[in-house]
């Protein structure tokens, strides 16, 4: 596997890598541009070594591309920065009032059990993600990511852990709200 | 005693990182009691995994394919890299 040229990763795991950064950037230029500073990054590296499969270590170098990306976005766009999401407290706060109580308490709603539920489920859920700013579902879409090595990727985001814990909940609050509101409607 | 603000930010962050033993034990001893944020525990659980599904399925989906213009654009690219990193010694 080893002997594989650079168009062979193209033909070969292209589409995948393509696939695995549109789903998290949710830009289709911005998923073309991480896939060939991907492979222009693997060319220059040549540390592949075997040791792992190709998509694996493309996936992985992939990854940081993302990351990259995402942080030259926030240094373009600063009405959009970070830091400014999370002094955004009250988005937050209206869900409690001041002793901490929930203002409007979360109402029971079924979990999608069959495989058309859960397809419905996932159209209401994008639409959601969608009305979040777009700096915080790329975040939240990046969990995993986060997951990886959380205190590099919070360094290179230019965000203290801390921040993205708040963000990500900042995220989750609007998302479980909007999916009240329209999941229990179907 | 956790109020529920509180108890709703560590079932979030439950799931970006590893409570500490204290926060574990009083997060459980909220949901015990709390039947709005014993809720909200498991809706964020529903979410996150419908979403991480999402992410996996998303890329497995073999119908979304790399546009040729990308395609063709990546290759000239990728020639021209080989090309230079042949230069350099």
């Amino acid at each position: 596997m080893s002997n594989q040229t650079p168009h062979d990763w193209l033909n070969e795991h292209g589409d995948y890598l393509y696939r695995f950064a549109l789903v998290r950037l949710r830009d289709t230029h911005l998923a073309e541009d991480a896939v060939q500073e991907t492979l222009l990054a693997a060319i220059q590296s040549r540390s592949y070594e075997g040791k792992s499969a190709p998509r694996t270590w493309l996936t992985g170098i992939l990854k940081h591309k993302i990351i990259d990306l995402i942080r030259k976005q926030s240094r373009e766009k600063p009405s959009e920065d970070l830091s400014q999401t999370v002094a955004d407290e009250g988005a937050v706060n209206e869900f409690f009032d001041e002793s901490g109580h929930w203002a409007d308490k979360p109402q029971a709603w079924a979990a999608p059990d069959d495989e058309l539920e859960q397809k419905q489920f996932l159209v209401i859920l994008q639409g959601c993600m969608d009305r979040l700013p777009k700096k915080l579902s790329r975040l939240f879409l990046m969990r995993e990511i986060l997951e990886d090595d959380n205190q590099a990727i919070c360094k290179e985001l230019d965000i203290s852990p801390t921040n993205a814990w708040v963000m990500l909940y900042r995220a989750r609050m609007g998302l479980r709200k909007c999916l009240e509101l329209h999941w229990l409607e179907t | 005693m956790l109020t529920c603000k509180q108890a709703s930010e560590l079932v979030s962050q439950s799931l970006d990182r590893s409570l500490t033993r204290g926060e574990r034990w009083s997060l459980r001893f909220h949901l015990l009691i709390c039947v709005a944020c014993a809720r909200f525990n498991r809706q964020l659980a529903s979410i996150q995994a419908v979403i991480d599904k999402w992410l996996s399925d998303a890329a497995q989906n073999e119908d979304l394919q790399l546009p040729l213009q990308a395609k063709l654009r990546m290759s000239r690219a990728l020639e021209s890299e080989i090309a230079a990193s042949r230069r350099r010694p």
